[in-house]
């Protein structure tokens, strides 16, 4: 039907000849300029935007530009993942709040999924307490604001810790203190590289082998050992070599000195604190889109599972949760990304993240707000961005395809 | 987020707004309509600027402000306090949410040239010093070698240590806070080994800690810290009026001249007080006000060393001695430019 309908219209659109009127009275060209001049009207404004700001800052004698950029920092920074000293570059002091973003975002969106699967799953149990328990959680954590959560961890983890003389000593050669967590540092000697390889192959074998075998188990319906066979391959191979190569791997044990720790990784309270908040604030509203997905998936699907001689292992993995998936994907796509954002909060607890650091400190000792808060926003624009491409690929992924 | 949400409005207030006020209006215009001076100050510090149990701003930098407005308005309560984090201090003066900043800042070259602003006199000489706990059993800064130290955010402070470490080959670890608030917390809950800020700071801050008679302030001084207003680039007018309220309050005190001796002075035949109280020439005329303006700062707020005793010296908690703050006739750096 729909096809004669959309032929017969054409049809009216190339026969009729079109009245002659003026091109103002008519609609399509009317539209061209309406569309053109709003366009004008817009360049206009950013345009104009633009160089009032240039102008006034120019006027009342304030520096502008991206020079600074270069410039000598001056100042330290805590907690950092890449090179960093007092005389490197306020370009080098971005790049070291963006990886401590960068860093807390991801553990944060692992940890918060994790937990958040696990109490999403919880409140739909049927032991009354489990389900009880999960409520009162995810209800008291979701309506109090995350800042206070974040002062409450930060307070909460500092004050119950002890002073670094009074260090507790965690079997292994791990020390704990108001300085944060002392672990043992990781030394590779050069053989290492071995037992990394072969980890990498056995991952890939482990791969091919689970692809063969759902490729088999579609075509014959035979199942094969997918999952002794991985830990033979991702485990067990590369335990073997590593054992072959020498124990190519060895500790840098922390040691306790006058003020500090000397030695070992350094966990920072502060970022323990940081993830810890954002896990648990975030994981809350994960657990509610899981929650809302599996309950999504109609009870006929487990029933006709049940029917087909499925047991309740299976029924999950195979049919309710890929069904699930479609549902909490875009809620959870939105939970990462205000994960990311929310992560500017570190602001409050000492975190040395981007916006602590880089509109901090360098906006404070360059004067540049203009400048810098644009870098900022373009940055978590990026970050956000990608994030919700990834998301938007997987979600394609898993969409229902309709046969 | 807010830090970020302020910028971002400040930015975007200096883009549309701050050009067009600057242009015609002079600041003292703006103040006189409004009826009210707006000042920067700390969000709390003892001694410089911070709300008594009533809600009464006082402190050494309030005084300024009081005085200004004085001048102004024949009455020192016509000021609107605007309390600012360290951060956002500047943004604030620059997009002209307030008048003038007075907010133990440190006037540094990079501050005076290319933020924008003109640097008033100083109005107290500080130094940079350390509080550590007695317990760690420390004598001097050089002993700091491994310690983490807490500092706030967006403050020579925070470059000064730096620079000290650096200087002296030792190894520290810094944690940084936004707020002076959040920075003296985590130093008393013990997250940090010393404390760091400007040594008159330090004795502010000392009263805020659970136990301040476990924590000691180190010798060492390791910069300059010459405290002082700040107003916008290129309105002279008002940066005079700041400068000259600052070295009125200086005068007073070096021609003894006090709060409650000043209307017993208007009759004295000295020239120079005569010039201050306004009863001989026109000085408040060249710079926009009532040729009594330096009566009325004395009347209503009293003379430099009356307003430094009342804060930060023995007539307050914090016990500071004049020290460098002293009259240059007494030993001190304090020197006011004549009134002639």
């Amino acid at each position: 039907m729909s096809s004669v309908d959309a032929r017969t219209s054409g049809a009216q659109g190339v026969g009729v000849e079109k009245p002659r009127v003026a091109f103002w009275n008519d609609p399509e060209k009317r539209g061209y300029i309406f569309q053109a001049v709003l366009f004008a009207a817009v360049i206009y404004f950013f345009w104009a935007a633009f160089d009032n700001a240039r102008d006034n800052l120019v006027k009342q004698k304030i520096a502008s530009g991206f020079g600074f950029w270069n410039n000598t920092a001056g100042f330290d920074i805590g907690q950092r993942l890449i090179p960093y000293e007092t005389t490197s570059t306020y370009g080098q002091a971005f790049w070291v709040g963006l990886t401590n973003t960068l860093l807390v975002a991801v553990v944060g969106i692992v940890l918060a999924t994790f937990l958040g699967f696990i109490i999403g799953v919880a409140r739909l149990s049927k032991n009354w307490l489990v389900q009880k328990l999960a409520t009162i959680y995810v209800e008291a954590i979701r309506n109090t604001p995350l800042l206070l959560q974040l002062l409450f961890w930060y307070n909460a983890v500092l004050k119950a810790l002890p002073e670094v003389k009074e260090s507790v000593a965690i079997p292994g050669g791990s020390f704990l203190n108001t300085r944060g967590l002392f672990v043992p540092e990781p030394v590779f000697a050069a053989n290492f590289s071995w037992v990394l390889y072969t980890l990498l192959a056995g991952l890939v074998g482990y791969v091919s082998y689970g692809r063969w075998a759902r490729l088999k188990q579609e075509k014959t319906g035979e199942q094969s050992p997918v999952l002794k066979v991985g830990f033979g391959l991702v485990i067990l191979f590369p335990l073997a070599v590593y054992f072959l190569a020498g124990q190519p791997l060895s500790f840098n044990y922390p040691d306790l000195g006058r003020f500090n720790i000397r030695g070992g990784v350094q966990v920072y309270p502060e970022f323990v604190a940081l993830v810890v908040g954002l896990t648990i604030y975030t994981a809350a509203f994960i657990a509610e889109a899981v929650r809302a997905g599996i309950q999504a998936v109609s009870k006929g699907q487990t029933e006709a599972a049940y029917a087909l001689g499925l047991r309740p292992g299976p029924t999950l993995d195979l049919v309710v949760i890929p069904q699930a998936m479609r549902v909490i994907i875009p809620p959870l796509t939105s939970n990462y990304l205000n994960l990311t954002k929310n992560s500017s909060l570190a602001v409050a607890i000492g975190y040395p993240d981007l916006v602590q650091v880089f509109t901090g400190t360098v906006l404070n000792q360059t004067g540049q707000a203009v400048e810098v808060v644009v870098i900022t926003m373009a940055v978590y624009l990026t970050i956000s961005l990608t994030t919700s491409m990834f998301m938007n690929w997987y979600n394609a992924r898993k969409a229902l395809i309709e046969r | 987020m807010k830090k970020l949400l302020m910028s971002v409005a400040v930015g975007a207030a200096v883009v549309l707004a701050a050009g067009a006020a600057s242009a015609q209006t002079t600041t003292l215009n703006q103040v006189k309509a409004r009826g009210t001076l707006q000042c920067g100050s700390n969000t709390g510090l003892a001694g410089f600027g911070l709300p008594d149990a009533q809600g009464v701003w006082a402190g050494l930098d309030v005084d300024l402000c009081r005085a200004m407005s004085a001048a102004i308005f024949n009455d020192p309560t016509k000021v609107k306090f605007v309390p600012l984090s360290s951060k956002d201090r500047f943004t604030a003066l620059q997009s002209g949410e307030v008048d003038v900043l007075v907010r133990n800042t440190t006037w540094t070259m990079s501050r005076d040239t290319s933020l924008g602003l003109e640097f008033g006199p100083v109005n107290y000489y500080d130094g940079q010093g350390f509080m550590v706990r007695k317990k760690l059993k420390i004598a001097s800064a050089m002993e700091l070698s491994g310690a983490s130290v807490c500092t706030q955010q967006g403050t020579t402070t925070e470059l000064n240590l730096a620079d000290f470490f650096r200087a002296n080959k030792l190894k520290y670890e810094v944690v940084t806070f936004a707020t002076s608030d959040e920075t003296i917390k985590a130093y008393d809950a013990g997250r940090c080994d010393a404390f760091t800020t400007d040594a008159s700071g330090l004795y502010s801050e000392r009263l805020r800690l659970t136990a301040p008679d476990d924590h000691i302030v180190l010798p060492e001084i390791i910069s300059k810290e010459p405290l002082g207003p700040a107003t916008r680039h290129g309105d002279n007018q008002w940066f005079d009026i700041v400068k000259w309220t600052h070295y009125a309050m200086l005068t007073a005190e070096e021609l003894g001249v006090t709060k409650a001796n000043v209307d017993e002075m208007m009759k004295s035949t000295n020239p120079d007080v005569k010039r201050l109280l306004g009863t001989e020439g026109k000085f408040g005329e060249a710079i926009g006000l009532p040729n009594d303006w330096g009566y009325r700062i004395i009347k209503h707020v009293g003379n430099y060393g009356e307003s430094f005793e009342r804060n930060v010296g023995m007539g307050s908690r914090l016990k500071v001695a004049r020290g460098v703050n002293a009259l240059w006739t007494k030993g001190g750096l304090q020197y006011a430019p004549p009134i002639r």
